[in-house]
């Protein structure tokens, strides 16, 4: 009788032993990140629908003479 | 053409929020849904300073990282625009964006509650027809297709926001800090408009 309990015992410790040395196992973690592509709809540039008319030139043109006249320091000079 | 950004000086913004109002009226952005707010350290302390923050189309933008259905994308100019059709509200941007910039018309809600994300288009519209009705009701005004720059910039009185080409920003604001000059004697009104050289050429001329 103590003998079958022994073993029983045994058995069950043995058993526990293996679930929790299971957990001690690595897995691989490296994630592999994909690149994604824009999925919606195209855009149109902005020099090419509205007044530009697709004159790139003059749109850069016309928006840098717009961010230089921010500079308060040229009105003065 | 290089890449567009904005560029706030703390020394001049005086938290009038102009900025704010014409983004507003500009794209008659929903009650709730703010592109474009002041943010002000050590309110009401001596020395306190504002900064004008919204998305700051970074170059190598997180929302663009996170995006579970990839409605975003980056235009020549370096601005970022997202498709709302392709959006599903999902929040994942605003939680990846260090500037809180993606703001949602029906605020913290549950997951698909949330609405189409907004965010600052850099006033340069979004996937519709340029002009177009479409446009102005998901993205508001395209000024950058009439060779305008964002309202908020051109609106700030005290060109404390300002916008444009990088390098073109970057030259005005070098230019600005070597005429206030440097040191922790620079604050005030001196130091944002016209201490430093100026202010010893006038001595000099013995004006001041």
């Amino acid at each position: 009788m103590s003998s079958t309990l022994k073993s029983i015992a045994l058995a069950a410790l043995a058993g526990s032993t293996l679930l929790g040395l299971s957990a001690c196992s690595e897995v691989p973690q490296v994630t592999v990140y994909e690149q994604g592509q824009y999925r919606g709809k195209a855009d149109t540039r902005p020099w090419e629908g509205g007044e530009f008319k697709g004159d790139r030139a003059a749109w850069e043109k016309a928006l840098k003479e717009r961010a230089r006249g921010q500079n308060e320091y040229n009105r003065i000079q | 053409m290089g890449r567009m950004k904005f560029l706030c000086d703390a020394e001049r913004c005086i938290e009038c929020n102009g900025c704010v109002t014409a983004c507003k009226n500009e794209h008659e952005v929903p009650w709730g849904v703010n592109r474009r707010r002041v943010v002000t350290m050590n309110d009401g302390v001596p020395g306190e300073r504002s900064i004008s923050v919204a998305c700051m189309h970074c170059s190598d933008a997180p929302c663009m990282a996170v995006c579970p259905t990839d409605c975003f994308y980056k235009t020549e100019d370096g601005v970022v625009l997202h498709d709302k059709d392709k959006c599903i509200g999902c929040g994942y941007c605003f939680f990846a964006c260090p500037f809180g910039a993606p703001q949602f018309p029906n605020g913290p809600a549950a997951f698909g509650a949330r609405g189409k994300m907004d965010k600052c288009t850099f006033c340069a519209g979004g996937p519709e027809e340029t002009g177009s009705a479409a446009e102005y009701e998901k993205y508001g005004s395209n000024r950058l297709a009439q060779g305008k720059l964002p309202l908020c910039a051109e609106m700030c009185s005290t060109k404390a926001l300002i916008a444009g080409d990088a390098d073109v920003v970057a030259n005005i604001f070098r230019e600005r800090v070597l005429r206030r000059g440097t040191g922790a004697e620079v604050w005030g009104w001196d130091a944002a408009y016209g201490g430093g050289e100026r202010k010893q050429e006038r001595k000099r001329e013995g004006q001041s």
